[in-house]
This record gives C-alpha cells, sequence and structure tokens, in this order.
C-alpha cells in the first residue's frame, strides 16, 4: 500500500467519527427545530408562508457560504457578550448544517399534514380527540413516511456539505479532500469523497428501511433501521480508547497550502513527544487563523512577519525584518496577548515570478520593468493577494496594471504559470516550485513588500506554558529556507509524492522518546 | 310532544359572511327519537347537525343536550359522548379495525371491557375482520365499522351526516333497516341528515325539511306525506311517482 493511501486510511476512522457526529448532530437539531415548526406552519397560514419562505432563504446561500457566515457572527456574538463563544470548529459548522438540514425537514413536514385525507381529520375530532391526541395518534403516524422523506434528504445534504466543515476548522472528511486537493494527493481526495458517499448512501439506505417500514407498518423493518443508524451514531459519540496520551490537548492551526500543512504536522509531532495530545484545524484564511488564536480557538500556528504587519496591524511601512519582528512581538502582545515565540529561520515572501524565458523575452528583471511590460500580461494570484494591503503598496509603488488578472488556489495557480494561462504569478519564495519549474522572482528595488519571516505565534492562554514552549523552541531558527523548499517540493511534485506528514519527518527529524 | 327535550336549538343562527347557512332556527327533539333532515343541498342540515356536537360553532342561539349547554363543556368532551357517523367515514387507515374501534375507550383511558366482538357482532360483521385493515373493506363493511366506533362509547345520541349515502342502493336499504334496529334495540335518540326524501320517510319517526336556513316543515312520515305546502309536496313527490311507475310494471 502507498503510504499516501495508508495515511489517509489511517486517518478515515477519527474524521468518519467527527463527520457522523457534526452530520448527526446537525440533522437532530434541525428535527428538533423543524418538526414544530411544521406543525405550526401546517395548522398556520400566516406562520407558514415566513417560515417556508425564510427556510428556502437559507438553502439558496451556499453551504460554504453560511459556514463562512457563522464564524465571524460567533466571533462578534462572542466579543459583545463578553462570553467565550467557540468561534472555530464545531460551533459555526454545527450551526450552519443545522439551518441547511431545515428546509426539507419542514417542507416535508407540512406537506405531510397538509396531506392527511380530510376525512380521518373529521372523524378524529367527532370521535372526541383534542388537538394533541390527533396529532399524536392520527395526523404524526400517517405523515411519518412522508416526514422521514424529508429527514432523509436533510441527511443526505448535510453529509455532503459537512466536508465543507474543515474550512470553519472542524474536522470532517473534507480535510481529506481539501488538503488532498492543496497538494494534489489524489489518493486522499478519492478516500475522503468515497468515505463521505459511503456515509451518505449508508445513512440514507437505513432511514429508507425505516420509512419502508412505517409505510408497510412493519416493526422489523423500523427496529433493524434505527437500531443501526443508534450503532452509528455511536460509534461517533463515544471517543476511541487506546489514544495513549493523556495530556492536554493542543489545537493547531494551518492555512490552506503545503508549508503550512507540513509545519503543522512538525509541530504536532513536538508536541506529542512532550505528551500533548493535539488536534488540528486546517485550511483556515490568513485574518480567520489569526484571529482564531487571539480567540484561543486555535493554541498555536505559523504565519509570516509581513502578514501580521499589514493585515492585522494596519502598516504600511516596510522597517527590516528584525525591527520588523520585534515590534511585532510586543504589538500582538500587547493587543491580543498573543506571544510570538520566535522565527522559524526562512522568510516565505510574496515574489512575484515569472518562467525564465518569458521573463527574458519581454527584458524584465524587476518591478519597474514588470510595470512597463503588464499591460501585455496576465497576472495570476493566489485567492488573498488581490485583496491584500501587500497588493494595493506594490501596485502603487510601481503603478502596476495587466491586461487581466485572476485568481487560483496556490497549487493551480503554478499550473497557470507553467501552462501559460499566467505571465506572471504571486509566488512563495520558500515554494520548491519556483526551481522546480523554473521560475525567475522579479526584484523589488523599491522595497515595497515586507519580510515574511515565519514565526511561530502562541495563543493567549498557551503564552506562558512552559511546556509548550519547551516543547517548540526546537523549531526556532531550525528551519533554512533550503530546508523548508526542500520540503515543499516534496509534497507539491508530480513524481513520487510526499504526504505533509512524511515531509516534516524529514524536515525535523528527531528521535520520538 | 310530552316527553322532555333531549336536544335543544334555541335560536340557532350560523353566517358565513353575508350567507346565512342557519337562520333563528329552535327545534326539540326527545329522547328515542330517530329524526330525519332533510332538504335541498345548502338548507343548512349539514350546519345544523354540527352545531350539536360543535364541529361547526353557531353565529348566534344555543344548543342544549339533556338540559346543559353544550357550550360550557370542552368540545372533545361533549364529542365523546356522541356517536357521529358521515358520508366520508373516516377510518383511521394505519389502525385495524379493532384499534378503530377501540380507539374512542383509548381516548379518555378507560378500563372499560373490550367491546370490539359485541359491537362487531352489533353491526352484523364477522369477528374475523377485526384484524383488517380499513383498505381491505369494501364500503359497507366500512360504514359498519364506522357506525361500531360510534357506538363504542357507549353514546346515547348519533349524528349521522347522509351515513349511507355512498353506498350501493343494496347495501344503503339493508345497513338503513339494520341501524334502524340497532336504534330502538339500544334506545338511541338519533338525528340523520340524508338528501334521499324516500329513506327519511321510511326509516325515521319524524322528518324535518329545512329551506335556506329555516324549519320549512316538521312533522311524522305520514303527515308529512299529506302536506299541501308546494315544496314539501315537490320533495314526497318524487318517491311517490316512482314508487307508482314501479308499481305499473
Amino acid at each position: 500500500m502507498s503510504p499516501a493511501l495508508a495515511e489517509a486510511l489511517a486517518e478515515l476512522p477519527d474524521l468518519a467519527r467527527a463527520h457522523l457526529l457534526l452530520s448527526g448532530s446537525a440533522v437532530a437539531i434541525g428535527v428538533i427545530l423543524g418538526l414544530p415548526l411544521a406543525i405550526l406552519s401546517a395548522r398556520n397560514r400566516r406562520v407558514r408562508a415566513p417560515v417556508l419562505g425564510l427556510a428556502g432563504l437559507i438553502q439558496t446561500v451556499p453551504a460554504l457560504a453560511l459556514l463562512a457566515l457563522f464564524y465571524p457572527m460567533l466571533l462578534i456574538l462572542g466579543q459583545a457578550t463578553g462570553l467565550s463563544i467557540p468561534a472555530l470548529g464545531f460551533l459555526p459548522a454545527l450551526i450552519a448544517l443545522s439551518l441547511y438540514a431545515l428546509l426539507p425537514i419542514v417542507r416535508n413536514g407540512v406537506a405531510a399534514l397538509q396531506g392527511v385525507d380530510s376525512g380521518v381529520l373529521e372523524a378524529a375530532d367527532g370521535i372526541g380527540m383534542t388537538r394533541r391526541q390527533r396529532l399524536a395518534m392520527v395526523e404524526l403516524p400517517l405523515g411519518a413516511p412522508v416526514i422521514l422523506a424529508g429527514i432523509r434528504t436533510a441527511a443526505v445534504w448535510t453529509i455532503g456539505a459537512a466536508t465543507l466543515a474543515t474550512t470553519v476548522g472542524q474536522s470532517s472528511l473534507g480535510n481529506l479532500i481539501f488538503s488532498g486537493l492543496q497538494t494534489e494527493n489524489w489518493v486522499r481526495v478519492l478516500v475522503g469523497c468515497a468515505g463521505a458517499a459511503a456515509l451518505a448512501l449508508g445513512v440514507d439506505g437505513l432511514l429508507a428501511l425505516v420509512e419502508a417500514g412505517l409505510k408497510r407498518r412493519s416493526r422489523w423493518r423500523i427496529g433493524t433501521g434505527l437500531a443501526l443508524l443508534a450503532a452509528a451514531l455511536a460509534f461517533a459519540f463515544v471517543p476511541l480508547s487506546g489514544r495513549g496520551a493523556s495530556g492536554a490537548k493542543i489545537v493547531v492551526g494551518a492555512k490552506n497550502f503545503s508549508e503550512q500543512y507540513i509545519l503543522a504536522s512538525a509541530i504536532e509531532r513536538r508536541l506529542q513527544a512532550a505528551g500533548f495530545r493535539t488536534e488540528r484545524r486546517d485550511n483556515l484564511g490568513s485574518t480567520v487563523a489569526y484571529q482564531a488564536l487571539a480567540a484561543g480557538d486555535i493554541d498555536v500556528y505559523v504565519d509570516y512577519s509581513g502578514t501580521l504587519w499589514t493585515n492585522i496591524l494596519d502598516r504600511t511601512d516596510t522597517p527590516p525584518p528584525e525591527a520588523m519582528r520585534a515590534a511585532l512581538a510586543t504589538a500582538l502582545a500587547e493587543r491580543d496577548g498573543v506571544r510570538l515565540l520566535g522565527a522559524l529561520g526562512f522568510e516565505n515572501a510574496y515574489v512575484l515570478a515569472m518562467r525564465r524565458e518569458r521573463a527574458a523575452a519581454l527584458g524584465v528583471d524587476s518591478l519597474d520593468d514588470l510595470a512597463r511590460a503588464g499591460p501585455r500580461l496576465h497576472l495570476g494570484a493566489d485567492l488573498e493577494f488581490l485583496t491584500r494591503p501587500e497588493w494595493r503598496a506594490v501596485r502603487g509603488a510601481y503603478g502596476l496594471r495587466f491586461a487581466g488578472q485572476r485568481s487560483y488556489s496556490p497549487t493551480f495557480m503554478y499550473r497557470a504559470v507553467a501552462d501559460g494561462s499566467a505571465d506572471v504569478i504571486t509566488a512563495f519564495s520558500s515554494d520548491g516550485r519556483i526551481a522546480s519549474l523554473d521560475l525567475v522572482t522579479l526584484a523589488d528595488p523599491r522595497r515595497a513588500l515586507p519580510s515574511y519571516d515565519a514565526v511561530l505565534l502562541l495563543s493567549p492562554r498557551r503564552a506562558a506554558d512552559p511546556q509548550v514552549t519547551a516543547a517548540l523552541a526546537p523549531l526556532v531558527g531550525a528551519i533554512p529556507v533550503e530546508r523548508m523548499r526542500r520540503a515543499n517540493l516534496m509534497v507539491d511534485r508530480d513524481a513520487d509524492k510526499r504526504t505533509p506528514d512524511e515531509a516534516a519527518r524529514w524536515l525535523d527529524p528527531f528521535a520520538l522518546r | 310532544m310530552n316527553a322532555p327535550p333531549f336536544v335543544e336549538l334555541v335560536g340557532l343562527s350560523k353566517r358565513h359572511g353575508v350567507h346565512v347557512a342557519l337562520d333563528d332556527v329552535s327545534l326539540s327533539i326527545a329522547a328515542g327519537e330517530f329524526a330525519a333532515l332533510v332538504g335541498p343541498s345548502g338548507s343548512g342540515k349539514t350546519t345544523l347537525l354540527k352545531s350539536i356536537n360543535r364541529l361547526v360553532e353557531p353565529s348566534g342561539g344555543s344548543v342544549r343536550l339533556d338540559g346543559r349547554d353544550v357550550g360550557d363543556m370542552p368540545a372533545h368532551e361533549l364529542r365523546r359522548r356522541i356517536g357521529y357517523v358521515f358520508q366520508g367515514i373516516g377510518l383511521f387507515p394505519h389502525m385495524t379495525v379493532a384499534e378503530n374501534i377501540r380507539i374512542v375507550p383509548r381516548l379518555t383511558a378507560s378500563e372499560a371491557p373490550d367491546r370490539v366482538a359485541e359491537l362487531l357482532d352489533l353491526v352484523a360483521l364477522p369477528a374475523d375482520i377485526a384484524a383488517r385493515y380499513p383498505r381491505a373493506l369494501s364500503g359497507g363493511q366500512a360504514q359498519r365499522v364506522g357506525v361500531a366506533r360510534a357506538l363504542a362509547a357507549g353514546p346515547k345520541l348519533m349524528l349521522m351526516d347522509e351515513p349511507f349515502g355512498a353506498l350501493d342502493p343494496v347495501t344503503r336499504d339493508a345497513l338503513g333497516r339494520a341501524y334502524r334496529a340497532l336504534h330502538d334495540r339500544l334506545g338511541l335518540t338519533t338525528l340523520m341528515v340524508t338528501h334521499d326524501i324516500a329513506e327519511a320517510l321510511l326509516l325515521a319517526d319524524r322528518i324535518i325539511v329545512l329551506s335556506e336556513g329555516r324549519v320549512r316543515a316538521d312533522a311524522a312520515p305520514a303527515r308529512l306525506v299529506a302536506s299541501d305546502d308546494p315544496e314539501v309536496r315537490r320533495m314526497v313527490d318524487v318517491p311517490r311517482r316512482q314508487a307508482q311507475r314501479l308499481a305499473a310494471l
């Protein structure tokens, strides 16, 4: 078995459990909220129109956007109320998916209750049932198959949409899909997709069995279906035993590219060696990652000095690297209680890069040259760059203009420059692909771009934790840029690909106790 | 009418917007009577019947049952004391025949002994039908179960709204006569809405003719047939002519 497959399969059970726990809870909340709403709506036309309208409206919001929305909302709510509301991870994912599950449950619930034969209802009233008795003895039993069909739809949707929970830092089978996509590790993507599909089909099949049981009044069908569903949920809820380490749990964050996955793995390994349990929150956006750290939703991650300088502190000047790091350490500690533990030893700067022969043909060596050639060229940027202050700074400093500009996820951005769909890209200086694709980086004579030293950041809660700092201290100053580039290339190259975890072992080899 | 009124309607009215379904109707029904409510569509028969078990709430006037205003008790408690049979039958499709009949005592959580076999026998159905679901019954069987269910709580008053209207003529005739026998045997008071004047004349002790929400005539069958009210004559002439033409065949 290939190491990539073995690694993906090793992660599968835990991720499947997290996935099932999240989607199961979301559907359960959808049912708990949706059924009373359906009952109310079926009885009262004034309630029905707004309820169905609102549920339909929620459904038109893309699931990814809905998930993304709850992160800032919970953050603001937490700040406004002073309560410690986790804005990242399970809670925002649960809220978004529960809302998503609501529509099919409410819509089918209303249809089920309105579909009950009027003669049957007249008989129920005529023999002296109270409203509650009529609901429990007649309307719900008769509507059960249609109600359950709605729950089935909700379950399948939710299990699918739960893969997106990864983006708000909640583990799910989406972890495999997103990280596989970033590192072009298709085995991971396939394992993730197959896992999510199998889960959806399995749950759908069991609910179909219960539905058939309700229609045919077959007790064994209902019983078997419910028992197996309960067993699946129990599997999701009961923690796996034999995990060994019983120490405190440290949450390690990572943004959405290979270097971040590798460094997060290296951090995890160091922490685990020191007896901590660790958990990952991957694929965080730049600002989200820092906010999550400041709020304590994650405990440690690697960021880059220039990013923090411009995005978090809103600075536009570009002091020398050491001065910038020192100023950052003071400012972040004062403002958020975040500790800058130290620089890892390499820089991952935004650099504009072109293919060597293209740059030579156009006579472009520096950003000044690029400003001249720009109007005939296409720019490929990562998903963040064009909205970042650095872009405004560099564009303003050199007067850059392009014939067109597009945003890509990092991997596809390198593809774009390799196949000529982009002439210039916003590459990362520590990226192994700069060398492997034979790109040249353009000089920045006006020093418009700040330095981007990779720095280890600790949350306020862990800032002064001697065990955590001791465990991570060996990483400080230990990773020269050449080493980081090679580790990145191990993950990003097409042939002989390694997983981020394998690259982390190579990057930071040390003997586990 | 010397017997004390068992059901008493006083100035009963029902309006739907500008439409008047019942217009100041006052009536008394004695215990043990079998009264038929007849009249053209829209004359207010069903509204009158449903005002008694409060499936319709009147706009004005009152209904007294055994001397007590029906508005004074919760509707579901009132309805448990009254048998209700209607054209739609409304057997619960997710319950067996036995469960359909048993549900009435179940509502009150009463510990009464199980009367399913006795009730099925009463409506002349075989005992083995108890385990069937309603979809496996013929129309006549289903309405017999409907009658059995209505009798399950042991009501004194039966309200019937076109109970046999959807059945074929032979079944309808048989069921009508069987029910009349039950009425006498159990000492029931029955108020039955029908649009079939012949059925009313042959089954009931008393016929109340409604027209445009008012009582047009109220008499025993023999006197009704002799009425000189032109509208009543038009009604009773239909079965009479049919009978004469049948006899002449």
